[in-house]
């Protein structure tokens, strides 16, 4: 292995493994019933859809070649599958395979 | 010790029919690609798995390792992004915390906490004991992260015969599943308008400033998605 890459590796689990380590450390006093749980519980799902919704219209990678008007159209008809399909993650998962792959083709 | 009936009914809450399994292994697909094209070999590129298990951070090193940035640089960029681990983890643990289990496990498996094991455990944790949750997340945890390391071994195997077409559909795949995960949680007022000002306010900060666009966006969001909350309860 090459020592550089090894290095990135550690380096980058350990960043990783800090947030989560400290969640786990202070978990200890918090109950779930109490008012900090709850606004955590809500910090988090905000967090998480920040990232979603940054990954979506501000992407990093290849997405940056797709252009606005195809990634949200392949966002909305997904989301549309996903309620058409009473709530199914996987169909809307791999319908957005698809028709990204199909729009960035013929739009 | 770990009971083994709680950990395999863990294990196996990813072979569903709404499992995750098809979507991790996708965007761990595109993943082994990345780490190929990037000089990694398979060692490293499972090492790597293993040890972070969080695809923004991942992406984060390999994009810093392109443009040549220290390790000073690649800590602080990947702890930024997954800071959102630390609410994660809070959110999650008191769920699983019982005094009859050690330490330890809480302690090790803390490193299962991911956008989908998360997700999971926070849709099935009312159906098993409290005692046994903990035990239930470590199986949980144990086949994402087994999906993920497949996922890194075919992409990487594979990544010559990976136009550029099929990675643009993996590259998708991800949040359009975490997508619908999350408007699938949406079930009572405060998680529902956090989901949605995290994602209003996400991309709008992110104008502003790049780096905090996250971390802002969930703590502005969260926090008024809770005291609306709190209001219309009381």
């Amino acid at each position: 292995m090459s020592a550089n890459i090894v290095y990135a590796i550690l380096v980058t689990s350990l960043a990783t493994f800090l947030s989560r380590f400290l969640g786990a450390l202070t978990s200890e006093g918090i109950k779930e019933t109490s008012k900090l749980f709850k606004w955590f519980n809500c910090l988090a799902y905000a967090t998480l859809a920040a990232l979603i919704a940054r990954t979506i219209i501000f992407p990093a990678g290849i997405l940056v070649e797709v252009s606005y008007s195809s990634r949200f159209i392949v966002v909305a008809l997904s989301l549309a599958v996903f309620f058409a399909s009473n709530k199914n993650f996987v169909y809307p998962t791999i319908f957005s395979a698809i028709c990204m792959a199909i729009l960035n083709n013929y739009i | 010790m770990i009971k083994k009936n709680f950990f395999f009914k863990g294990y196996r809450s990813i072979f569903t029919h709404d499992s995750p399994a098809i979507a991790l292994t996708c965007c761990f697909i595109a993943i082994g690609a990345l780490f190929k094209n990037l000089g990694f070999n398979i060692q490293e590129s499972i090492f790597s798995t293993v040890l972070t298990y969080a695809l923004p951070g991942s992406l984060v090193m390999a994009e810093s390792m392109l443009i040549g940035a220290s390790l000073l640089n690649i800590f602080l960029a990947v702890w930024f992004v997954n800071a959102r681990l630390y609410p994660m983890a809070v959110s999650l643990f008191p769920l699983m915390m019982h005094k009859s289990q050690p330490k330890w496990k809480y302690y090790f498996s803390c490193h299962f906490i991911a956008v989908s094991a998360w997700l999971i455990m926070k849709s099935n944790y009312k159906k098993i004991p409290k005692e046994h949750r903990i035990d239930y997340w470590i199986g949980i945890g144990s086949a994402t992260v087994s999906v993920s390391v497949i996922g890194t071994f075919i992409g990487f195997s594979f990544s010559e015969y990976l136009n550029k077409d099929m990675m643009m559909g993996l590259a998708i795949l991800n949040p359009v599943y975490f997508l619908c995960m999350m408007v699938g949680a949406s079930r009572t007022i405060p998680v529902s308008l956090s989901v949605f000002l995290g994602t209003i306010l996400g991309p709008l900060i992110y104008l502003f400033s790049p780096e905090w666009s996250i971390l802002l966006a969930g703590v502005i969001g969260g926090t008024i998605a809770y005291l609306i909350g709190e209001h219309s309860v009381s």
